[in-house]
This record gives structure tokens, C-alpha cells and sequence, in this order.
């Protein structure tokens, strides 16, 4: 079988990247491995919520119309809103299909299936960002009756063994697991390195309204000093929660959670955690008041001053005295650790000389090869490319490049043809 | 007349006073608190020059002998001045010196002879951590290594327990090989 493009994965960029293939005319198919949304059905805990307000919730075609534009979704919201959003866009789907590889042939590529191969001019992969757990090498030395999980094996407190809990990590996952985990009665350590923290809502609005508004999420890959270094960004303290509260470090020690620095290592049924902790803060104190400071003068510029409310600093991030250096497993009781370390994107079906030294998926803003595109990674062509509505951009600009490719291929063939002809 | 006297080692440490320290601080744990403390003052480039004078310990305020100086810049290589050591090389002074003379004090204690004692430090680094090439590279050492070569009146298994218990013993080898809170601030 043959078509223009293959589009791999039916979630929020593969279906918007499908409406902008269409829209261009140009002939393709999806292929989904599960259902439409197939990781928001199985590869999320039951309290997650998105980190973006509903308001923002907006695909090529389709936008969030319901009566709750503040509040955030679960993961079951999410999935009815991508059916719906698979309806209206109505691609050819092949659904329940694994891609086994992606190789390159004469005129395109070959994507092989589970049920059958596929030939095309273009790929593009929007297969998820955060398909794998990304782990520290040492996780493989903890003592063997601690249970070791991932955000994907983690449902609820009610999942962990009773006993304490080693959350490592302090990104989104990390102090949204940390917190509903201390509310459980299993009291917490968070291992905290480097993070980005943020206020739920500042000057009494989302702070995704001011990343959204400012034109901050809109700033491109090429724009920027240091791409590779903001891929690298890790995702903000910030939880969808119904009181719209901050999920700060200082929200996590008023619930009892302890902190302590970086983990370093384990050995001998301990861990120990680096002497940094009150520099990370420090970095995130200082970035989060840059990142305001920003707003600030967003909202003058824009005459929001009288609009919005009063500029306003949070606190600055409380620590203990002198953060513990060292946790022994056994004498502390501590029965499980969650690894809320970071997350990557699985490409190990796409046998193409594409990778960096590392194994890290060379692209320029998505476009990986000739015809061949990625989407859906952190700060792919824009700050906002990994969230939900980051994904319209993206894909229009990507679908643009993809149909010049695919018409430069047409014109070349043409091309070939008609100098076959001259030469006869 | 024979002298029938075992002659006793004699590196030079005052082992008496070291033990005789440790039992009174049973009775005063406090006067076991100390405070070490240096300056540094920026020169030029990556040069600066530390002093190191007074401390605190026993109860009390003390001062060195005399105040000392230690210079630090980075090499050529670096497009630096290279008019002294580059810190992290004083890091493995520190460590060699605090190696050796546990070395000296517990041969002491333990009444063996020292002629000669010799230490080697090697430290691995891979600079992409200290210039953000690449975030998975730590900036500080991958690896330390440290040779002794000791002419002892001992057997080469003391001379092994030697060492061993002098890293035992040791503040600068618990400094590097365990985490410590570090905070910095500007006034």
C-alpha cells in the first residue's frame, strides 16, 4: 500500500497534524497503536490532571465550550475531548497497530506494521514525548524490598506498600504525587534538584493566561539563545487542582513533607542527597521572580495595570535548617520509591541515521530529515510545543514544510520524467 | 648495663595529647565544636588569593602561628594567567595532606617507625560538566586516586591497615566522598 504520509500516533498532535493535511489535500493515514489517546487511557495515575486551565484547551478546528473555562482535566475528560476532536477531523485511521519500524526506501520511506507495510513520501511521528521513564543509573541499587516505581506504575497512595515514601524528583509529577502521598499518611522525602517553580495564579489569574497572553509561549526555537538548554527545562511545580492553589516546596512543608537536596546515590541500603538544596531554590526563587518580572512589565506595557491585581512576590522557599545528607531504607522505614525523574520519547522503531551521540533524536524544529517530522516535544518549534495547544502551530508549520516536500518530490519526479523524454 | 628499653616509634605526633584531647572532650562535647574559616579576595581573572588566620575550637578564639596565603588561579589552557594552582588541584592537597598525616598519627598510635611516606593524587575530570557542553557530565571529579608509597618498619599488611584507617579518620576524604550542605550568600 502506498499514500503520501503516515502520520504515527492518533493523540493531540497526530490528529491536529491529520486536520492540517487535510486541509492541504494531501493524502494520508494515521496509525495508532491502542485508541485515539491511547496513553490518557493507560499510562496516567487517576488524580492527574492537566497542568493547562480548560479555556486553553484548543486543537486546529476545535476549542474547550464547556461551562468550567477555569478548571483543569482528568485524564477521562481528556480522552472525550480527542474522541470528539478525532470525529471532526475523521482521518484514515488504522487503529490497534503497532509500527515495528520506520526505514528509509528509493522514493520515501517504509513504515512496517503489525499489519502490513506501508509506503510514503513523508512520516511524521507523533508518538508522545514521554513515552519512558528516565531513571538515574544507580535506581537498580536499592535494597531489593523497596518497592521501585515509575509515574507510569504509580495509580494512587492506595497502590505503595504502607510505610514511607522516597519521592525523587520535584517537577510536576514529583510534587503532585509528594502531595496526595503525604496526604495518605505515608509521610514523604522529596529529593529536590533543579526545578522551575510557579504560582497557580498570579496578579488573580492563571498563570498559563500570562504565559499565553505575554507571547511567551509563542517564542520560537530559532528565537532563542539556547535551544538545546530549554528542551531541557523541566515542567513546572504546578497541579490542575479545583482551588487553583500553588504547589510550591513551601505548600509541600506546610503538608509535612520532607525535603532534602538532589539524590546522589545508593549504596549499602542508603541514600544520599547532595548539599545543593539551598542553591536549587535559590535558582528557582530567582527564575520565578525574572519570569514575574516579566508579567509586570507585560501588563504596564499593555495597560493591565488597573486591570489585573496588584504586582505581588511569593515567599521566598523555606528550607530546614541543615536538609538531611542521608536516609537509611530499613531504620526509616521508607517502603517505596517513585522516580518522578523525567520522562523520554521512545524511538527505538525508527531505524535512521537521525540520532545524536547520545541517541537523542537530531531534528530543527521537527523536521528530522527530508520528509521525515517529529512533533510534541518540548519546545519543539515553541515554548507551549508539548502542551496541548502548543499543537496547532506546530503542525500547521510542519504540514507547510511537508507539502513543499512532497510537491518538490512531484516536481523532481516530473522533472526526471520529462529529461527521460528529451533524451529519447 | 643493657638497655633492655624497646625503642619506641618516633614520627613526630604527639599521640598522648591527641588521646588525652579525645577523653576530655567526653566530659566537654562542646569544646569538640570547631569552626574553620578562610577569606578569599579577588585578583584578576581567575586569580584570587585566600588567608587563613584564625578559627574557633575549644571553647574559644584561636590564630595560626602566623597568617598563610594560598594563591589560585587556572592554566593556559583554560586562556588563563596560570600564576598558582587551579582550586580544584588544591582540593587534592587538601585530601593528600589530611591522608598523610592520619598516616603519620596512626603509625604513631600504633607504634610503627615511618622513613619515608609519599602520596600521589590523581583526579578525573571531564571539563563539558564545568562548560555546559553537556548536562549529563558532573562538574566536579569522576574519580580521585590516590598512591601511597610508605618505607615503614612494618609489614606490607600494617602499612595497608595504615592507610585504611587514616581514610577512616579522615575530614577531607569524608568531605569528598559524602554530600554536605553548602550555602552561599551575598551580602
Amino acid at each position: 500500500m502506498r499514500t503520501t504520509a503516515v502520520v504515527i500516533g492518533a493523540g493531540h498532535t497526530g490528529l491536529a497534524t491529520s486536520h492540517c493535511l487535510a486541509a492541504l489535500g494531501i493524502d494520508h493515514v494515521v496509525i495508532e497503536r491502542g485508541e485515539v489517546g491511547h496513553s490518557w487511557r493507560t499510562e496516567r495515575w487517576e488524580s492527574l490532571k492537566l497542568l493547562t486551565p480548560n479555556w486553553l484547551t484548543r486543537l486546529p478546528g476545535l476549542a474547550y465550550d464547556g461551562d468550567d473555562p477555569d478548571g483543569y482535566m482528568d485524564a477521562a475528560e481528556v480522552v472525550a475531548f480527542l474522541k470528539r476532536y478525532a470525529r471532526l477531523v475523521g482521518p484514515e485511521l488504522w487503529r490497534r497497530t503497532n509500527v515495528e519500524s520506520v526505514t528509509a526506501s528509493a522514493d520515501g520511506y517504509q513504515v512496517t506494521t503489525d499489519r502490513g507495510p506501508m509506503a510514503c513520501s513523508a512520516v511524521v511521528i507523533a508518538s508522545g514525548g514521554f513515552n519512558i521513564a528516565r531513571l538515574p543509573p544507580f535506581a537498580s541499587s536499592l535494597p531489593v524490598d523497596v518497592e521501585s516505581l515509575t509515574p507510569f506504575d504509580y495509580t494512587s497512595p492506595a497502590s505503595l506498600p504502607p510505610g514511607g515514601v522516597l519521592v525523587v524528583g520535584a517537577s510536576a509529577s514529583g510534587v503532585q504525587i509528594a502531595e496526595e502521598v503525604q496526604r495518605s499518611g505515608r509521610p514523604v522525602t522529596l529529593a529536590v534538584g533543579e526545578h522551575v517553580r510557579m504560582p497557580r495564579l498570579y496578579r488573580g489569574r492563571d498563570i498559563f493566561w500570562w504565559l499565553d497572553r505575554s507571547g511567551l509561549h509563542d517564542e520560537r526555537w530559532d528565537e532563542i539563545e539556547d535551544v538545546a538548554r530549554a528542551r531541557r527545562v523541566p515542567s513546572p511545580q504546578l497541579v490542575g487542582s479545583k482551588p487553583r492553589s500553588t504547589l510550591d516546596l513551601n505548600a509541600l512543608t506546610a503538608e509535612g513533607v520532607r525535603l532534602v537536596g538532589r539524590l546522589a546515590g545508593i549504596a549499602d541500603g542508603r541514600a544520599q542527597f547532595s548539599g545543593s538544596l539551598a542553591n536549587k531554590c535559590a535558582l528557582a526563587d530567582l527564575k520565578q521572580g525574572r519570569l514575574l518580572d516579566t508579567f509586570d512589565e507585560w501588563a504596564t506595557c499593555h495597560g493591565l495595570d488597573g486591570v489585573v491585581e496588584a504586582p505581588e512576590r511569593p515567599a521566598p522557599t523555606r528550607l530546614p535548617d541543615s536538609p538531611d545528607l542521608a536516609l537509611d531504607f530499613a531504620r526509616e522505614g521508607i517502603r517505596s520509591v517513585i522516580w518522578t525523574t523525567g520522562f523520554e520519547a521512545d524511538h527505538s522503531w525508527l531505524h535512521l541515521p537521525v540520532f545524536d551521540r547520545k541517541g537523542r533524536l537530531r531534528h530543527d524544529g521537527g523536521v528530522v530529515a527530508p520528509g521525515l517530522y517529529r512533533t510534541g516535544l518540548t519546545f519543539l518549534r515553541r515554548r507551549k510545543s508539548s502542551f496541548i495547544h502548543g499543537a496547532g502551530d506546530d503542525a500547521c508549520d510542519l504540514t507547510r514544510h511537508l507539502a513543499d516536500h512532497v510537491g518538490a518530490a512531484t516536481d523532481l519526479w516530473q522533472d526526471a520524467g520529462l529529461r527521460s523524454v528529451a533524451a529519447r | 648495663m643493657t638497655e633492655v628499653q624497646v625503642k619506641s616509634a618516633e614520627n613526630g605526633v604527639n599521640v598522648e595529647a591527641l588521646l588525652g584531647a579525645r577523653n576530655a572532650l567526653g566530659e566537654t562535647p562542646e569544646a569538640g565544636r570547631f569552626v574553620w574559616r578562610a577569606t578569599n579576595e579577588w585578583v584578576h581573572g581567575t586569580h584570587s588569593r585566600s588567608s587563613v588566620r584564625s578559627y574557633y575550637g575549644l571553647g574559644g578564639e584561636h590564630e595560626h602561628k602566623s597568617e598563610f596565603d594560598f594563591e589560585a588561579d587556572h592554566p593556559l589552557v583554560f586562556a588563563a594567567e596560570d600564576n598558582a594552582a587551579t582550586p580544584v588541584e588544591i582540593v587534592l592537597v587538601g585530601l593528600a595532606s589530611c591522608l598523610t598525616a592520619g598516616v603519620a598519627a596512626v603509625a604513631q598510635n600504633r607504634e610503627i617507625q615511618l622513613n619515608s611516606v609519599k602520596a600521589t593524587v590523581e583526579g578525573d575530570m571531564d571539563i563539558q560538566g564545568i562548560l555546559g557542553a553537556d548536562p549529563d557530565v558532573r562538574n566536579g571529579f569522576s574519580n580521585i586516586r590516590v598512591t601511597y608509597d610508605i618505607d615503614a618498619d612494618a609489614t606490607p599488611e600494617d602499612i595497608r591497615s595504615l592507610v585504611a584507617q587514616s581514610q577512616k579518620r579522615s575530614a577531607v576524604f569524608d568531605i569528598v566522598t559524602n554530600p554536605t550542605n553548602v550555602t552561599v550568600e551575598v551580602t
